[in-house]
């Protein structure tokens, strides 16, 4: 073996006894000043030439990591000294050995501040509960209501399934691949287009529908909203492949509220 | 007289949030208090904790982190809790008013006064050694639970016990450890 080669091994090793040294100070609750910071810098800087390979880079970056937690410890160790909390835990530990029952009591009362806390019931929510209660049915009847009912088996067609809207005439995914299309084909040179003039539409279920399905594009991948909060406006801007986020990005909700109102004010900004 | 008026009635508001138990835990957040009463709710806290100074009552705030060292700035405040706790201290007769016997009371000085010395975290398996000192074994399992129960103590997966909202809300640390010290025993 080369003496470099030999070298990059020793550098490897100690490395790793040093990340051994930090974790088992971090996991273990040991005294953070076992670590001698001084010499573990020394140490990573003087193999640090050494490294070629990502895996040797990866392992002086672990080491460094380490070492940062431990300096942490030791800053906490010694802002904690410094606050008037500090005592020394073998004295506090033997005044309570030898403090009796009634006496520790007194203490913690001088120093103790209950939380004054009310649960009542008002005339208010009494009278509200009656009138709900006189409401409910008894529970023989709702159960029965629940109940299933018993039907002869027989066939059904597709046709009459999507009928009775248990089946929609095109898979969901199809759907929204042609509504993403559309999206595509609708934002104009600057590749995004006003949430409303997308999903406003002719009648107010339609916007609803419309409004539902932007809300998949969004939450799968296959567009984003841009949000000026200050101009309160809000745009889709679809993508060109379907990105998905999940695990990658902070996934925010954005709830986006498609009130008859709104609508409205929507399709008489439309007709001016 | 308007003004007065609307201070009455910002007072009244105030009293119903904080005394009335609204959520899992007691008190209010600070935004909460600023959506129901305005932006002036510090004012409206302040005419109240004065009222309530009569009646040994306070308005007590928790501060998120550590309690800020300067005047806490409205965001501060915002995420602070707010309280009404007892303003002096109780009797030791009055303790049984909030269900808890000497023992009791005395285990749980002594747990949260062991934790406040480690640091804020030991093992339960030492407090509740501690605790076998002065109390028959077989409450110091149930004692222990009951102080978990009721957030004053927090114990992690590895069995590690710290001290929780309830303790932060209700003892003033350095009082007690200051007492503490200064015991003869």
């Amino acid at each position: 073996m080369s003496s470099r080669k030999r070298r990059k091994k020793l550098g490897g090793e100690r490395l790793q006894r040093i990340i051994d040294l930090c974790r088992s100070v971090e996991e273990r609750g040991l005294d953070p000043f076992i670590v001698n910071v001084d010499d573990v810098i020394a140490v990573v800087q003087e193999y640090f030439p050494e490294w070629e390979l990502p895996k040797e880079f990866c392992l002086d970056a672990e080491a460094i990591h380490q070492l940062a937690s431990v300096i942490k410890l030791q800053s906490d160790w010694v802002r904690h000294r410094s606050t008037s909390l500090y005592t020394d835990p073998f004295l506090l530990e033997d005044k309570i050995r030898r403090a009796s029952k009634e006496e520790l009591a007194n203490i913690f009362l001088r120093a103790w501040s209950p939380i004054v806390e009310l649960e009542q019931i008002s005339p208010h929510s009494l009278a509200e509960a009656i009138k709900y209660w006189q409401g409910l049915l008894p529970l023989s009847e709702r159960w029965l209501k629940t109940g299933s009912l018993k039907t002869e088996a027989g066939t059904a067609t597709r046709e009459e399934l999507i009928h009775q809207r248990i089946l929609a005439e095109t898979v969901f995914s199809e759907e929204l691949e042609m509504f993403w299309e559309e999206l595509k084909q609708r934002v104009g040179g600057e590749g995004k287009i006003p949430y409303w003039d997308f999903v406003g539409a002719e009648t107010y279920p339609e916007t609803l529908r419309r409004a539902y399905m932007v809300s998949f594009l969004v939450t799968y991948g296959y567009a984003t909203l841009e949000i000026h909060r200050l101009e309160e406006e809000m745009f889709l801007k679809p993508f060109k492949k379907p990105k998905s986020l999940l695990g990658k990005e902070q996934l925010v909700s954005v709830p986006v509220s498609v009130s008859v109102e709104e609508w409205r004010r929507w399709r008489e900004g439309e007709r001016d | 007289m308007k003004r007065k008026s609307y201070y009455a009635r910002k007072i009244k508001r105030a009293a119903h949030l904080l005394f009335y138990k609204r959520h899992k835990k007691p008190g209010v957040k600070g935004w909460e208090l600023k959506k129901r009463l305005g932006s002036d709710y510090p004012k409206v806290l302040n005419i109240l904790d004065n009222y309530l100074e009569k009646l040994d009552l306070k308005i007590k705030t928790v501060f998120e982190g550590e309690k800020p060292a300067e005047k806490p700035t409205l965001e501060e405040l915002s995420k602070a809790r707010f309280y009404i706790t007892l303003r002096g201290g109780l009797k030791p007769k009055e303790t049984k008013l909030c269900g808890w016997r000497i023992d009791d009371i005395a285990g749980l000085a002594m747990s949260i006064s062991y934790i406040i010395s480690k640091k804020g975290r030991a093992p339960r398996e030492e407090v509740e050694d501690l605790l076998r000192n002065k109390l028959p074994g077989w409450r110091v399992n149930i004692n222990m639970n009951r102080y978990i129960r009721s957030a004053y103590l927090a114990e992690d997966e590895n069995k590690q016990l710290y001290l929780d909202w309830r303790t932060r809300a209700e003892v003033d640390q350095n009082v007690l450890v200051d007492l503490l010290l200064g015991a003869e025993g």
